[in-house]
């Protein structure tokens, strides 16, 4: 660690001297607080104009996740050409297509930036299934392509041909990444040792939920009391939970789609339990708060990032996106915003704006400071990084710590 | 056994079983005088439960006057349908009338959902009073009293107007024999409707309390609960009201207790419905006319 960090340094000091593009940054103070400057030196070897091309859905009922992201594109853009990053004269430009709701018209967008003759990386599409249809699209015209908001499995293997599939990454984290990362902030934080677990069995997504669980609680040491199941369009969850919350555990852990999730909230605070409920990725979502009020407080959800994550770049992010937007940022446009860095961090280690130089470059980041954490890709192509554990406090998702722990579970024991 | 957990599930059991029973009473009325299963009585729950979020959304209506108001429209409803899909239909085969019955289902749900959309609606919050208390251990809110306290008057109301008027006179009249009757200068049309009316508004009452036990309404939810009150109507006895209350109830009661104490033998919650079902053919096969029904000798 001493070593590695000492090397760092010295190679940082050495970058630092002999790049003027990047002390010319450093002095200007315009250096952002992302992009691991270190990871390696400023390319010198760039033409003047380096093309991005991104495909996200900014129109039609996708565009509430479209739009951020395709802003958080151009954040990232603006902060790269300001701050020099790809080098003294080279300028990084997005090419924006629509990639509309449907496949469809993800694969006509795809196949544009696919024409283009200068396009180094794609970015999107915004929804796994249009990635699942318009992604080998720009594998077969050999341009990486990176997924920033697609969870489902087997993004990255898509293809047939695992040679195509070279060029298919995600930085999004899929749901087995960060179920385990909550089950263990949460034992830790709220000192778990026994909890009831329910869940769907008759839905593939609830059930792959429940197993994830089911092996973080094992690796935590954490004993399940009681199993009890239930079924899609079950609306009365009280025997069930009258059964768990009997054996007393110390959170009851839920899989289930955001449509049961909301009733069994409400119904296990109208059973009088005031403890915390710990969710799968079927509870990351504002509906829980909206729909169950007050209910939904000291629900407990894990996510790949959230809002007020203390770390240094991704407060600059937030900062920026809302002077720039005017609002703040939602988990899509920070991984949008951090796959923009990663693509112009692999053009800048690549230094060529090939697309197959930058693909190379691209699979070989590793210990990437983002708003995301410190971000590595893994051998297949999917993201390494620390999820957040999430607890909903005054209406809102908060981040999971001693505190907002203890306020939640005041506030409901005040009740 | 732990007397508590016993204790709470059997108010769990209670609130389920009485919703069951309201609306298992529109079931076993139209049945009883018009020997027709209305196969769209759940999806005039759901109507119930929606003009019920209408009422108190738009009109801003509390409560009671939304219950009031809810139940007379859906009551309008019931009789609505019935003059215009079942009446034209009294003396063709009983099988018409059931397909048109799905078919005015269809329609209900399919408009529901055209009208509003398919996200799930809830009341708005304050509605009514959700305190949740304890007593000696057991958790209880005030909806879960109010649903099962109205549950049993709306019953005691109903079986009052069946036993000790005229009009309920004339109703079990009809029941017993629908061509001597009118000939007593007794008019079918109007006891047909005032079923109708009767059946919806409970439906409708139904409707709205589910809708503030379990806030999730769509415009399908009338279907999974429209089966199993019709099932409970026909394990008490299709045509009776208490057995429609005593089936209704019995429901909720396997239901909750099989989850409860499944577990304890080996079962999982998985089981509830399968268990319910099981244990509801045993009581048929035992007495096929329901725990309340008599046997009717038909001339063919």
């Amino acid at each position: 660690m001493k070593y590695s960090l000492r090397v760092l340094l010295i190679l940082l000091v050495c970058v630092a001297g002999s790049v003027p593009g990047l002390a010319r940054a450093q002095d200007g103070g315009e250096q952002p607080p992302i992009g691991a400057w270190d990871v390696c030196p400023t390319s010198e070897n760039l033409p003047e104009e380096v093309f991005i091309g991104t495909v996200f859905g900014v129109s039609g009922s996708v565009a509430v996740y479209g739009e951020p992201q395709q802003r958080a594109v151009d954040l990232a853009v603006t902060q790269i050409n300001g701050s020099g990053y790809l080098g003294e004269g080279t300028t990084l430009v997005a090419l924006h297509e629509d990639g509309g709701s449907d496949p469809e018209t993800s694969i006509a967008a795809m196949e544009n930036l696919a024409a283009e003759p200068d396009v180094s990386i794609i970015i999107g599409p915004t929804l796994s299934s249009q990635a699942f249809a318009a992604d080998p699209v720009a594998a077969e015209a050999g341009i990486p392509v990176m997924g920033v908001s697609n969870t489902a499995t087997g993004i990255t293997t898509m293809n047939d041909d695992p040679e195509l599939d070279q060029y298919v990454f995600r930085n999004s984290l899929p749901e087995s990444a960060v179920i385990p990362g909550t089950v263990a902030s949460a034992t830790e934080i709220l000192g778990l040792e026994q909890v009831g677990v329910m869940y769907g069995n008759d839905d593939d997504f609830t059930v792959s939920g429940y197993e994830v669980f089911q092996q973080a609680l094992e690796e935590q040491g954490v004993e399940v009391l009681r199993e009890e199941t239930f079924a899609r369009g079950d609306v009365d969850f009280s025997p069930q939970l009258t059964n768990i919350i009997n054996d007393e555990p110390d959170a009851i852990v839920v899989s289930a789609l955001v449509a049961e999730a909301v009733p069994i909230v409400q119904q296990a605070r109208q059973l009088g339990y005031t403890g915390p409920i710990i969710g799968g990725n079927g509870f990351n979502s504002p509906a829980l708060f909206e729909q169950a009020g007050a209910a939904a407080e000291g629900v407990i959800v894990g996510a790949a990032w959230n809002v007020s994550n203390p770390s240094e770049s991704s407060q600059f992010f937030s900062t920026a996106y809302e002077e720039a937007y005017g609002g703040s940022p939602d988990q899509f446009a920070a991984q949008a915003y951090t796959g923009a860095w990663l693509a112009a961090a692999a053009i800048r280690c690549a230094d060529s704006a090939e697309p197959d130089a930058v693909r190379e470059a691209l699979a070989g980041l590793a210990d990437f400071d983002s708003p995301l954490g410190v971000y590595s890709f893994d051998e297949e192509r999917n993201p390494v990084h620390d999820p957040v554990a999430q607890i909903v406090l005054g209406g809102q998702f908060d981040l999971l710590t001693d505190e907002t722990a203890a306020q939640a579970f005041e506030a409901a024991a005040a009740e | 056994m732990d007397l508590t957990f016993f204790v709470q599930q059997l108010f769990n059991a209670l609130q389920l079983g009485s919703l069951y029973a309201l609306i298992a009473l529109g079931y076993t009325m139209v049945y009883g005088v018009l020997l027709l299963i209305n196969f769209a009585h759940g999806d005039i729950f759901m109507v119930g439960a929606f003009l019920g979020v209408f009422a108190s959304m738009v009109l801003g209506l509390p409560f009671v006057a939304a219950l009031i108001v809810s139940m007379l429209l859906t009551g309008l409803l019931g009789v609505t349908i019935e003059r215009v899909a079942y009446k034209p239909l009294r003396h063709a085969s009983r099988l018409s009338v059931v397909i048109t019955a799905l078919g005015v289902g269809l329609l209900l749900e399919n408009g529901m959902l055209a009208l509003t959309g398919a996200d799930p609606r809830s009341y708005p919050e304050g509605f009514i009073n959700t305190t949740s208390f304890s007593i000696a251990g057991v958790n209880l809110t005030s909806v879960k009293i109010i649903i099962i306290v109205l549950a049993f008057v709306l019953f005691f109301g109903l079986y009052a107007i069946v036993q000790r008027t005229k009009w309920g006179m004339a109703m079990r009249a009809i029941s017993y024999d629908k061509f001597a009757v009118p000939l007593m200068g007794v008019s079918q049309n109007q006891i047909i409707s005032l079923t109708f009316l009767l059946g919806a508004s409970l439906a409708a009452a139904g409707g709205i309390l589910w809708g503030t036990a379990f806030p999730v309404l769509s415009p399908y939810m009338g279907l999974r609960v429209g089966w199993k009150a019709f099932i409970a109507a026909v394990v008490g006895g299709i045509g009776d009201i208490r057995g429609a209350m005593l089936g209704g109830l019995l429901l909720g009661f396997i239901e909750i207790y099989t989850v409860a104490y499944g577990k304890d033998i080996g079962i999982t919650s998985t089981w509830r419905d399968p268990i319910v079902f099981g244990l509801l053919l045993i009581i048929l096969v035992v007495r096929p006319t329901g725990l309340f029904g008599v046997a009717r000798r038909q001339k063919v």
